[in-house]
């Protein structure tokens, strides 16, 4: 249903927009229709950035997007975007921020009434608003005429994911939408996701958190700064880790029944300082290699193998050993 | 002024505090209590307005001064400067504010005087104001190369010696109303208004509800008037109050120095014609002290309505 | 024993009453013990861990004892406090690694704030740096502005900072709630060994992670609504937990390994009550899948095994 293809973003910082700052760098990688595809990273890895660039608020650098056949770069004036966002749409991370405090938060159900369906009668939106409220598992004289303040994140949450299935929409964004919720409220949240994924929604889930992601994802792409280090399912992904980065990651998430150093042992995972503050090499993305049936792994440069510990360089100066299997 | 800084929320919260706050007391948040009614955030700033020494005390000196504009001129006649007494008396029973050296009733000036004082702030200030906006909106909202032409502009505007212009557009208008001197204070008191308007539109544009406007497809001024501008509205309040009170004393400033209206009356105007007929050495004090005070009196009431309000929006600074 | 709360109140001032944040908390700490506290938001975890060593301006302290190390600690004097800030007791708060003045040299504030405690710099200076060679920091840290810092540096700074003292007790607060998983190890970490080192004697470290909890506490203490529900070992918190609330929170955390096609997870049903007016008898009554009658009136957190306490009647 989406794609993107080697898709990267620059942005231009600077006094007087001199210098290039590179967030995303020759992506790819694409979702079907009722599957969850987890974009997992930390920060500065630009998994938002692709999240704003899918939804048009940020333009593309190079690179395509394509939705159902149709290159989103060409949705340009008002009546396409409007068209577009009938598909497309985005939940964000603070819901709190998400919601102008001064009104109230069904007023977000309202702004889709002016702009989509202004002809429409009182009690026919009125059941619209009920049926999508149903569908998120949320009481309607819970949740309506109240102020954004007055309700919890995880309400707030879905009462978003309520506002994009007013549109009958095909594809969600989903950035960081657990990040802020409580612990006993998330696991409602992603079972959520779930239900929509079994309607035939496809889902762009972007996260930090693996285990959120191995949860509820079908496929998972892990970025690093910018770039595509490992993709595919997810159980091939998590469960035979292939890239130094991945298997950093893998240690490093804090586990309810391991301690940190049976997890290192077992994936013989690299220490983080490895990755830290480093500048990136080259603007290009390093090409994937598919290593088994559906597991993309990036060729870790030559550089990074020797400082992880991966290769060793040869006595005699010819071309390092190569990766351990 | 509220801080650009972080996000503020609208009761002045930072989110930091908030999530403290938020984080440690969902009671406060849940409601126990019946829900509250539609618009009771600003009932509450109501509340707090009512309460305040320093919004009602301006207020009331302003709103007093502009009855007797309003209404003044009705019951003094129709011509301020028609000579209808004994010249140079003082303030009697029969001329309140005595006379001048021509014999007019300097009450009867003072009067019609309130009157333009109060047209040229409201329309001067008012179309500063509505400058301000657009521009201070359209380069908060769409940034790059538009906010660098429209800050240009500003810089440019802000640097021009607006005294050297009037001069030479004096030169040329032979018969200058109030409505030019409105127009001309209007279209050169703007800049820094849109410089302020810009920045705060600028801490609201990044925030989450923005992006979800966009999303629903709403269209850019859409955007900007429903969703931004209300977030703003005290702030816009605040700035054209003080751009109220400052073409009040440019208009003063240009009367006195004789680049205002060629006919008509001010008190700027008045203070003009004492300084010029030696009114200071000869001691009628009655013709240049009462149109000092007066605007004096309407712009200090109105940055003391200014800091008042500040209170009443920003709730740290309100004294509990 | 190190630290010993008894039935510790401490309630917040709204303009609508009281919010009993914190209602009546009573646990102890042995020397060298990492306790966690745990729980989701609106508990009362950070209000503890405050009030342990500096009350807000809109905390009011109610009743209770604090004692450490065998002194009892004048909480509700905040000028008496100081003399045991930093140096007896010190904190992390929250959002500490944002709040350092960003026009100040690392280096200058550090000056400024042992100052302030009546240390000079110099004589410290060394085993400054020493703890910043520990943590992984080099010298030059100190003569950075905090924006050339990585969060991950800057968290590591506070923390150094805030245990240059040798304080008996640290508490911290959310340290690792803004930062990326591979630094959250770094600076849990780095936290595990200020207690190994013996730079610090015992440590409450406040976290909704749980997981996080069960790398470096040697006992956790699960908090919910202004009471406390449950305190044990590390291990037998996350193992076999007998208050039902930390039950259900630790059958609705996804590890990885869990699949949603395959053990779809459940959440806690409902939100806790308000703190402004909370509900007679055990807090947790209406959302608990275990109430029965005699949840109207309110368990008492007493000990069910050894070291075990738990708040519910089904428990003992």
């Amino acid at each position: 249903m989406l794609t993107l293809h080697r898709c990267c973003k620059t942005f231009k910082v600077g006094a007087f927009g001199g210098t290039d700052l590179p967030a995303v760098r020759d992506v790819s990688f694409d979702v079907h229709t009722g599957e969850v595809v987890s974009l997992i990273g930390e920060s500065g890895s630009g998994k938002t950035t692709i999240g704003k660039m899918i939804l048009r608020l940020s333009p593309i650098t190079s690179g395509t997007i394509t939705f159902d056949g149709l290159d989103i770069a060409t949705v340009r004036k008002r009546h396409q975007l409007k068209a577009y966002y009938r598909n497309v749409q985005g939940v964000f991370q603070d819901p709190f921020s998400s919601y102008n405090p001064i009104f109230k938060a069904d007023r977000v159900f309202t702004t889709i009434k002016d702009e989509y369906f202004p002809g429409l009668s009182r009690s026919e939106w009125a059941g619209k608003v009920e049926a999508s409220l149903d569908d998120v598992a949320l009481n309607p004289s819970h949740v309506l005429h109240k102020y954004p303040h007055q309700l919890s994140g995880g309400q707030l949450q879905r009462l978003l994911i309520a506002r994009a299935l007013l549109l009958d929409i095909k594809f969600l964004v989903a950035d960081e939408i657990i990040s802020m919720l409580d612990a006993s409220t998330r696991i409602d949240v992603l079972n959520l996701l779930g239900e929509l994924k079994a309607r035939g929604l496809g889902i762009l889930f972007i996260t930090h958190d693996l285990s959120l992601a191995n949860y509820i994802s079908e496929r998972a792409v892990i970025l690093y700064r910018g770039r595509v280090v490992e993709r595919g399912a997810t159980e091939k992904v998590f469960g035979n880790p292939v890239h130094p980065y991945t298997r950093m990651l893998l240690a490093s998430v804090p586990q309810l029944q391991r301690r940190w150093e049976e997890v290192e042992q077992e994936l013989e995972a690299p220490d983080p300082e490895e990755f830290e503050g480093r500048v990136s090499e080259n603007g290009e993305g390093a090409p994937l290699v598919e290593v088994e049936d559906d597991h993309f792994v990036a060729v870790p440069s030559v550089d990074e193998l020797v400082r992880t510990g991966q290769a060793v360089a040869a006595p005699d100066g010819r071309a390092p050993a190569p990766p351990r299997p | 002024m509220t801080s650009s800084q972080h996000h503020l929320r609208r009761d002045g919260v930072t989110p930091a505090a908030a999530a403290v706050m938020g984080a440690e007391l969902p009671g406060v948040g849940v409601p126990a209590a019946p829900p509250r009614p539609r618009g009771a955030k600003r009932y509450e700033s109501l509340y707090f307005a009512l309460r305040n020494g320093k919004l009602l005390g301006g207020a009331t000196i302003v709103l007093v001064l502009l009855g007797v504009g309003v209404v003044g001129p009705f019951f003094v006649g129709g011509d301020p400067n028609a000579y209808v007494g004994p010249s140079s008396q003082a303030p009697s029973s029969d001329y309140w504010f005595g006379t001048t050296t021509f014999g007019q009733d300097v009450f009867a000036q003072f009067v019609h005087g309130l009157r333009s004082t109060f047209v040229v702030g409201a329309l001067g200030g008012g179309l500063a104001a509505a400058i301000g906006m657009v521009i201070g909106f359209t380069a908060g909202y769409r940034g790059g190369l538009v906010d660098e032409v429209l800050n240009m502009l500003t810089n440019i505007v802000l640097v021009i010696p607006t005294l050297a212009v009037l001069l030479v557009i004096a030169a040329y208008l032979s018969a200058r109303g109030l409505v030019v001197e409105a127009i001309f204070i209007g279209c050169t008191s703007w800049p820094w208004a849109a410089r302020a308007i810009r920045a705060q539109t600028f801490s609201l544009v990044s925030r989450d509800f923005v992006d979800l406007a966009r999303l629903s497809g709403a269209s850019s001024p859409k955007i900007i008037f429903r969703e931004i501008a209300p977030n703003m509205s005290s702030y816009l309040f605040m700035a054209f109050i003080l751009l109220f009170g400052g073409a009040v004393l440019i208009a003063a400033t240009l009367d006195f120095i004789g680049l205002g209206p060629t006919k008509g009356t001010s008190l700027g105007l008045m203070m003009n014609n004492a300084v010029l007929w030696s009114a200071l050495q000869l001691g009628m004090w009655w013709w240049f002290v009462p149109p000092g005070l007066g605007i004096t009196a309407i712009v200090g009431a109105l940055y003391v309505m200014n800091v008042g309000l500040d209170e009443v929006f920003n709730p740290k600074l309100r004294e509990m | 024993m190190s630290l010993r709360v008894e039935n510790l109140k401490v309630y917040y001032r709204t303009l609508r009453g009281d919010a009993k944040a914190l209602d009546g908390a009573t646990f102890a700490l042995a020397d060298g013990e990492i306790m966690g506290l745990a729980g989701e938001s609106g508990c009362g975890k950070s209000t503890l861990g405050k009030s342990l060593i500096l009350l807000d301006g809109r905390m009011r302290y109610i009743e209770g004892r604090v004692e450490l190390d065998g002194k009892e600690l004048p909480i509700w004097d905040s000028a008496a406090m100081n003399a045991y800030r930093f140096k007896e007791v010190s904190i992390v708060p929250q959002y500490a690694m944002s709040a350092m003045n960003p026009t100040r040299r690392v280096g200058k504030m550090t000056r400024e704030l042992l100052g302030s405690r009546h240390v000079h710099f110099k004589t410290v200076a060394p085993e400054l740096e020493r703890r910043l060679e520990l943590v992984g920091l080099s010298r030059e840290v100190l003569s950075r502005y905090p924006m050339e810092l990585s969060g991950g540096m800057k968290q590591r700074m506070v923390m150094v900072l805030s245990t240059l003292l040798n304080p008996s007790l640290l508490v911290a607060d959310e340290i690792t709630s803004a930062l990326d998983v591979s630094t959250q190890k770094a600076v849990v970490r780095a936290l595990k060994g200020f207690r190994d080192r013996g730079f610090v004697k015992s440590m409450i470290v406040i976290t909704h992670d749980l997981s996080i909890l069960y790398q470096i506490a040697d006992s956790i203490l699960v908090m919910y609504a202004g009471k406390l529900a449950e305190k044990a070992p590390a291990e037998t918190i996350i193992r076999a937990p007998r208050h039902p609330y930390t039950q259900l929170l630790i059958a609705s955390l996804p590890e990885v390994g869990v699949r949603y096609s395959e053990k779809r997870l459940a959440g806690i049903a409902g939100r806790p009550p308000s703190l402004l007016d909370p509900p007679t008898g055990c807090r947790f009554r209406d959302r608990c899948p275990l109430a029965f009658a005699k949840c109207a009136e309110e368990p008492p957190f007493v000990e069910v095994d050894s070291g075990h306490f738990a708040a519910c009647w089904k428990a003992a």
